[in-house]
């Protein structure tokens, strides 16, 4: 217990794991995204087995697991990749394509081509058979499978890989990768908020180290995070909220944030910081209205906008500051999210913020906008993102018409993903050798995948 | 153009001084980089613009020219330099730039190799998301070309976080003194299947390689070159769509009333609302997409290094 916390407060080499660190887990290879704190005791369940995540813990982020069975049940073993493997298999793949003729009229879907029973696979698993050879079993036991395409054998190797030999990726939880797992598995809970769109959002509010970026953040702390992780320990980011109950921000201890990183996020109703401006506000007024830019973002599909507790999917949320005990912090980690300090407090009202992101699915931005510009320094960048057009269209007519911005844009970034058909098809195994390439004319080099819905919201650059 | 040092965040009593840049803005497509000379003046259709007039005032500030006419001047960023830069090659846009630098994983604290510098534009970016304590190494085989770049990050205060070398990559590779070293290298090159190797050596374990290429041919050989070292090769095109907000009066909402425009809205109201003001006729706040946007730009593809133990 006491190693674990020496470890935790010495400085870590941030691509290796480490007890307690938040990792993401890609299972075959996009499938499936799971979130997870590495400790002894931690499990991953993938199909119907258990596993422990303890061979995760000091492997170098990037790292590949198989689930092997293994006398005491199934255990994660990492998988070393080699260059050569693949030149080998490049090789395999070369005789196969040499001249690719062959097409679906042979298939004929009865459920009789695989020759192997459920028992049978049962028994070689009994016999300690891995992953691997279980899978070439099947294979040489399908009536089918010499007669499918290269392209389909590739696809029903990796089928079976998937079923009898799922693999395990070690990502480092990033804006990027948090987004994106989140996107696809629980878009409601950051605002349908894709990664193209938050990546706009950080752009065009020019957050950079040693800034000090106001945040509106209703999308579950994905903004905050983001925004923390560019600032990487200088600065602030404020999450300030309307009310009296901070929003919830779970997701920003996702990230593996570090001490310093921690004490730069911190939270401040909205009321606290637009009290009467002292000293320096005469400056305030006239002075040619110094404008502030602006940038916008919309998405245009439509998504029920039942409101989701963004608290309910984490173990706990952060409590209110009212439960912390002064004695207890001491000599323990700082939290992210503390309430802003005072002296902080001032300095924001002297100097104004640099820049401004709004992410309030829930919110008017105009009703917020209104109150909140007057908070950011003159000529400084601020970015809204909705999901909807419509908010976003009346809020920008509403600065335009009371002349408080310029530079206003309203955009909608646009994320396409292409499958770049090459000489190998995208995988582990067989690989096809460059020749057929030219050959095969069947190929389909770009092919829109992915992004079932078009929506998309985005931040506009502003000014 | 990037807070190193708190005198030159902005805050409300930072006030444009002598030698400071600004970007004078006209119009959302009209603007222009300009280096702050007390003795200077700027002319454009709106008249003479005295720059010892803007001297002392926020920046954000209207200012007047000598027949009246205002413009703007701005803080610059790395968004607003995208637009004024002056271009030496085709550049990168705000839509690319912020989508990989995001997918490149780039935090404080990264060591970045670019190549080629090209006229800069990626280069600034990529010193924002790397500041305070990272750094970016941008190399072009243009002489001429990286001293320009050289002058203008000069120009806006981004060189302590940039060195320009003057090398080919695609034909000698990186500097071997990089080597294992890098947390990100991005390549906009005509081939970068050629560079791919020298950049799978330059790389960490799990280090991500970004390729810019607008020909999907290109993609596709650098894509084979990627998969002996690299894994997770994806492909995206990102497109930025703009839109126009105005204000319609008139709008025609009187079920009987021929619409004006566009006749399905006419949906949107309520007979009882209509009926209520009496009136046929309100304003709404309408966007449409607007007429223009920026096209294909190019394909990003993204790798990451594998890690071999």
């Amino acid at each position: 217990m006491a190693e674990n916390n020496v470890q935790s407060n010495s400085v870590q080499n941030p691509r290796i794991t480490w007890e307690g660190c938040s990792v993401l887990l890609d299972i075959n290879n996009g499938d499936r995204l799971v979130f997870s704190r590495l400790s002894a005791g931690a499990t991953l369940k993938i199909g119907n087995k258990n596993c422990s995540l303890r061979p995760l813990i000091g492997c170098p982020f990037g790292s590949l697991f198989q689930i092997d069975n293994g006398e005491e049940g199934s255990y994660l073993s990492r998988v070393l990749l080699s260059t050569e493997d693949d030149n080998n298999k490049q090789e395999n793949g070369d005789c196969q394509t040499q001249d690719e003729s062959r097409d679906n009229r042979e298939i004929i879907d009865n459920n009789k081509a695989q020759s192997l029973t459920g028992d049978d696979i049962d028994e070689l698993r009994r016999q300690g058979a891995k992953g691997d050879e279980i899978v070439e079993a099947l294979i040489a036991n399908s009536a089918t499978f010499e007669k499918k395409t290269v392209f389909s054998q590739e696809k029903y190797r990796l089928k079976k890989q998937k079923k009898y030999a799922p693999t395990v990726l070690l990502r480092r939880p990033f804006a990027r990768s948090i987004c994106e797992a989140y996107f696809k598995k629980y878009p409601d809970r950051i605002g349908f908020l894709r990664v193209d769109a938050l990546s706009l959002l950080l752009s065009m509010a020019n957050v950079s180290a040693n800034s000090d970026v106001l945040v509106v953040d209703m999308v579950g702390g994905l903004l905050t995070g983001a925004v923390a992780e560019r600032l990487g320990g200088t600065g602030h980011v404020c999450n300030t909220y309307l009310g009296g109950t901070p929003y919830g921000m779970d997701i920003v201890r996702i990230f593996n944030f570090d001490d310093e990183i921690c004490k730069r996020i911190v939270r401040c109703p909205l009321s606290d910081l637009s009290l009467t401006q002292n000293g320096t506000s005469e400056q305030n007024s006239e002075q040619a209205d110094p404008c502030k830019m602006e940038l916008n973002e919309e998405i245009s599909s439509a998504v029920s906008a039942d409101e989701i507790s963004p608290s309910q999917h984490e173990d706990s949320v952060l409590l209110p500051e009212s439960t912390v005990s002064p004695g207890n912090r001491i000599g323990k980690a700082p939290k992210a999210g503390e309430q802003a300090s005072q002296e902080v407090i001032k300095t924001w009202k002297e100097n104004g913020f640099s820049s401004l992101i709004i992410a309030a699915p829930d919110l008017d931005p105009w009703i917020l906008v209104k109150d909140i510009l007057p908070l950011l320094s003159y000529s400084a960048p601020f970015a809204i993102y909705h999901q909807y057009l419509q908010p976003l269209a009346t809020c920008m007519h509403s600065l335009q018409v009371g002349k408080l911005a310029i530079g206003l844009q309203i955009s909608e970034p646009w994320l396409r993903e292409y499958q770049v058909c090459s000489h190998t098809y995208n995988g582990k195994g067989a690989s096809i050798k460059k020749s057929s390439l030219y050959a095969n004319e069947r190929i389909r080099w770009l092919h829109p995948e992915r992004n079932k819905n078009m929506q998309q919201l985005t931040a506009a650059p502003s000014f | 153009m990037l807070p190193s040092d708190s005198t030159k965040k902005l805050s409300f009593t930072r006030c444009i001084k002598d030698g400071d840049l600004v970007v004078v803005y006209e119009r959302h497509n009209v603007m222009k980089a300009v280096k702050v000379c007390e003795t200077a003046v700027l002319q454009n259709r709106f008249g003479v613009f005295k720059h010892s007039d803007w001297i002392g005032n926020p920046f954000g500030s209207k200012v007047f020219s000598n027949k009246g006419g205002f413009v703007y001047l701005l803080a610059p960023t790395p968004e607003l330099w995208t637009l004024v830069l002056s271009h030496r090659t085709q550049i990168l846009y705000i839509a690319d730039i912020s989508f990989l630098i995001m997918y490149m994983e780039i935090v404080p604290g990264c060591l970045v190799l670019e190549s080629g510098t090209g006229s800069g534009s990626l280069t600034t970016s990529l010193a924002r998301a790397v500041a305070p304590t990272g750094r970016v190494h941008t190399f072009d085989f243009h002489e001429q070309r990286a001293a320009s770049a050289r002058e203008d990050f000069e120009k806006t205060g981004v060189s302590n976080l940039i060195t320009v070398g003057v090398r080919d990559i695609q034909g000698e590779g990186f500097p071997v003194e990089f080597s294992g070293l890098v947390d990100s290298v991005f390549l906009d090159l005509p081939q970068p299947w050629l560079a791919i190797p020298s950049a799978a050596k330059m790389l960490k374990p799990d280090g991500i390689l970004c390729s810019f290429s607008p020909c999907i041919e290109q993609v596709q050989q650098s894509s084979e070159m990627l998969r002996s070292k690299f894994t997770d090769i994806r492909t995206f095109e990102v497109l930025l769509r703009s839109y126009e907000v105005r204000e319609v009066k008139n709008f025609l909402v009187d079920e009987i009333g021929s619409p004006k425009f566009p006749p399905r809205k006419r949906r949107q109201c309520s007979r009882e609302e209509s009926n209520a003001q009496g009136s046929s006729s309100s304003s709404t706040i309408m966007a449409r997409p607007c007429g223009e946007a920026r096209g294909h730009t190019g394909y990003l593809t993204f790798a990451r290094l594998k890690c071999l133990f």
